[in-house]
């Protein structure tokens, strides 16, 4: 039709979103018309509060930092590449993204490490590349209810990061994070159907 | 000379409530009795307890010889057993997912019915046929009405046997409408073969009298849902103007919605479509406008009704089977067992090979085998066949036997194996125990895509969904809604929060240890404490109970149970927290 094919003119930059991002054409179309419904003031760009207005994250307990994954370096505006990029991350895996890829193109955004690099950013507040005992403890805070008491949780988180830590300097590395993880469906856990 | 006596028996005159009050209360006893035991609701559907104590109650009577109250007559069926029952399944149905899966929900469910209906009827004339069985005298008509009782399916009494299973939703969404729209159909089916069979000779009927039929058929469906539709935007509205009353919102929607039914039946129209429609109609308006406590009598006061009438039901049911009103016939049995699965999985794998083609994300073979398996025959076929008459139908005890074993196979047998079909079929977890590290890891990544969908949103037809939504901000609500509501969806939250809590949480110290507030202790001592496997696995459980749930995006739906709060405190929980650390980042 028409004017389908004219709206997709209207999304800025899209050919190389697409490339970037690997969405197909209608995804990118139903994410733009969900990015123009979210920015209610039509201001071209999505602030913290236009996130804050979905009210199914304000029950969510990891809610603060998703939608601080939508921001990084700091920025207070995150503009439509911006957005889809995050969400590239929970693009399905499809039977040909796995196939021959040439090695000299950076890897997909929804490939397995990338979405484990995108889980340890959630625990990883200050971006210095580990778990620390205490980022741990934030998140455990964050996550379990009221009955927990503090004494119990900072046991868990002790032995939350003893578990994982190899090289015995009290904090969780990447390397480490991948590693305990090794043995999970990462690829169905991080992905959503509906992404294609 | 008769003198006045100290004590005196009567009682006849209680009988019938007495009983029937024991009924229920016997049932409730049961169902409390099958809850405690957690485990067993995921084993088997609650409609099998049921059974089981209408087959007990049904062994009492019998055997002590009672005369049992007056058994289920057409009237008191269909005009205060079956009312409830359809009102509680339109009201619970999540509207949003329904209409956009409307056509697919259609095609199943009407179609379906009539190709299970029509099928079986025909292959069992058939089978009638042969002299060897013996069934010479059942004919056309009534194989085919038969049939039309016989397909009315009941899945939603196995929903929660595999809840647990993340069931995706559409799927969820197909099973629930084919519940829904089922009852309807069978029942216009069902009436409008009678009134076939009423004539008096089968050779009367003529091309014109079937053209009759179909355009009968078409009528009375619409014709029923177009009676639902006015009557819930006239209860709508009522409830604009009960904030002082609020009292009475709670009837206004009962009434409404009965009303409704009676109205279109006393035009022959459908009854089960108009109240269902009703319900669909009236219930996003009717939420908004009635204060929270109206909300939840309304809500608990449907599952009680419907709860109540299900039970007599099964208990009528039981007491027919156990009694001497049973015509026994191998052929007839059997092959109506026989047909009803081949029929249901030539109607799913078929119909839904069509559409398919058309939808953006097609079933695949795993979820149309769970719906083929989920074809559970319920009340609502056996209490087509009671109500058979007897004039017409002069093997009606062996109609009535074939049902019971139908249902008793499909409850029973279907019942019981499909949890662990569906969990072999979804995902095959690993039984080994998972380290602290995946339980957290886990959980966290359940949140961070359930957060992640939250923000896509609900992707759908969007042009069709989109006017419907100007139509309705534009017009509907300004009718039905009250002015001074509260728009931001967070406010009202905010509003339901009691403060007891919010007191509660302060007092316990919850609201100091947010993500911001530094330790009083400084890094800890690098001490590798050796734990004890038992301090791991009570750490291990610990984190488990107590770790928030993700938030269920499928709607999860209980045909006997309302949902625990559980899921109310959390979001409490978290809100309280939030609240907070969002006033410190604005400092």
């Amino acid at each position: 039709m028409g004017s389908r094919s004219s709206r997709a003119a209207v999304i800025p930059d899209v050919d190389s979103i697409r490339r970037e991002t690997g969405f197909s054409q209608a995804s990118l179309l139903r994410l733009y018309q969900r990015f123009r419904a979210l920015d209610r003031s039509e201001k071209g760009y999505l602030s913290r509060m236009d996130l804050q207005q979905i009210g199914a994250l304000a029950v969510n307990p990891l809610g603060d930092r998703i939608i601080d994954s939508f921001f990084p370096d700091g920025s207070q505006r995150v503009d439509f590449s911006g957005f889809v990029r995050v969400l590239a991350y929970f693009r399905p895996i499809e039977d040909e993204d796995t196939g021959i890829r040439d090695s000299k193109q950076p890897e997909p955004l929804n490939s397995r490490m990338n979405k484990l690099r995108f889980a340890f950013q959630l625990y990883d507040l200050d971006r210095d590349g580990k778990i620390s005992r205490q980022e741990m403890l934030q998140v455990l805070r964050l996550m379990v209810g009221v009955q927990v008491t503090e004494e119990q949780l900072e046991s868990i988180a002790d032995r939350t990061v003893q578990e994982a830590d190899e090289d015995g300097d009290g904090a969780v590395s990447f390397l480490e994070f991948t590693k305990s993880l090794e043995k999970m469906n990462i690829e169905q856990k991080m992905s959503i159907r509906i992404l294609k | 000379d008769e003198r006045i006596s100290v004590f005196e028996l009567d009682y006849d005159y209680v009988q019938i409530p007495y009983e029937v009050t024991l009924w229920i209360l016997l049932a409730s006893l049961a169902k409390i009795g099958f809850h405690l035991y957690h485990r067993l609701p995921h084993l088997m559907p609650e409609s099998c307890l049921l059974i089981l104590v209408g087959v007990l109650v049904g062994a009492i009577i019998f055997g002590t010889d009672h005369k049992s109250p007056p058994v289920m007559d057409s009237s008191i069926y269909f005009l205060y057993l079956l009312p409830p029952i359809v009102l509680e399944g339109g009201y619970f149905m999540p509207t949003r997912p329904f209409f956009e899966n409307l056509g697919s929900i259609l095609w199943w469910a009407g179609l379906g019915s009539l190709v299970n209906a029509f099928g079986i009827g025909l292959s069992l004339y058939l089978v009638c046929q042969v002299q060897a069985f013996g069934l010479g005298d059942v004919n056309l008509l009534q194989n085919l009405l038969f049939g039309s009782l016989i397909s009315a399916v009941d899945p939603a009494a196995v929903l929660a046997v595999f809840e647990e299973a993340r069931v995706n939703e559409q799927l969820y969404l197909i099973i629930f409408g084919e519940a829904l729209l089922n009852d309807g159909i069978s029942v216009v089916l069902y009436n409008i073969l009678i009134a076939f069979t009423k004539m008096h000779k089968f050779e009367d009927i003529e091309a014109v009298d079937i053209l009759a039929g179909c355009a009968r058929f078409v009528i009375v469906g619409v014709g029923g849902v177009l009676f639902g539709v006015v009557f819930g935007f006239i209860s709508a509205f009522i409830t604009r103007f009960t904030q002082n009353i609020s009292a009475i919102e709670p009837l206004i929607v009962f009434m409404f919605s009965y009303l409704s039914y009676l109205a279109a039946e006393t035009l022959y129209l459908s009854g089960i479509l108009a109240i269902t429609a009703c319900a669909v109609t009236m219930k996003k308006y009717v939420e908004e406008n009635v204060s929270q406590k109206s909300y939840t009598t309304i809500k608990y006061f449907m599952k009680m009704l419907s709860s109540v009438s299900e039970t007599l039901i099964f208990i009528f049911m039981g007491v027919s089977t156990v009694g001497k009103n049973h015509e026994w016939n191998w052929a007839f049995i059997c092959f109506t067992l026989v047909f009803c699965q081949i029929w249901r999985a030539i109607s799913v794998f078929a119909l839904f090979y069509v559409s398919n083609q058309f939808r953006t994300f097609p079933f695949s073979i795993k979820d149309q085998c769970i719906i083929f398996y989920s074809g559970v025959r319920g009340a609502g076929s056996f209490s087509l066949a009671f109500l058979l008459p007897l004039s017409l139908f002069p093997r009606k005890k062996m109609f009535v036997t074939a049902t019971l074993v139908v249902i008793y196979f499909t409850t029973f047998i279907q019942g019981i194996t499909i949890g662990p079909l569906v969990r072999y079929l979804d995902v095959k977890k690993t039984n080994k125990k998972e380290s602290i590290n995946e339980e957290l890891h886990i959980r966290l990544m359940d949140h961070l895509k359930a957060g992640i969908e939250d923000v896509c949103g609900h992707w759908s037809h969007y042009q069709v969904r989109d006017k419907f939504k100007k139509f309705d901000h534009r017009y509907l609500r300004k009718i039905l809604i009250r002015k001074n509501l509260p728009k931001s969806s967070i406010v009202s939250l905010y509003k339901k929060l009691e403060m007891k809590q919010a007191i509660e949480m302060v007092e316990t110290g919850i609201l100091s240890s947010t993500a911001f507030s530094v330790p009083q202790q400084a890094q800890r001592i690098q001490g590798i404490k050796r734990l004890s496997p038992e301090d791991v696995e009570s750490m291990r459980d610990i984190l488990t109970r107590n770790m928030y749930q993700v938030r269920q995006r499928t709607p999860s739906y209980n045909k006997y149970n309302l949902k625990p709060q559980t899921s109310e405190k959390q979001a409490k929980e978290i809100l309280i927290r939030r609240q907070n650390t969002f006033r410190e980042s604005r400092k």
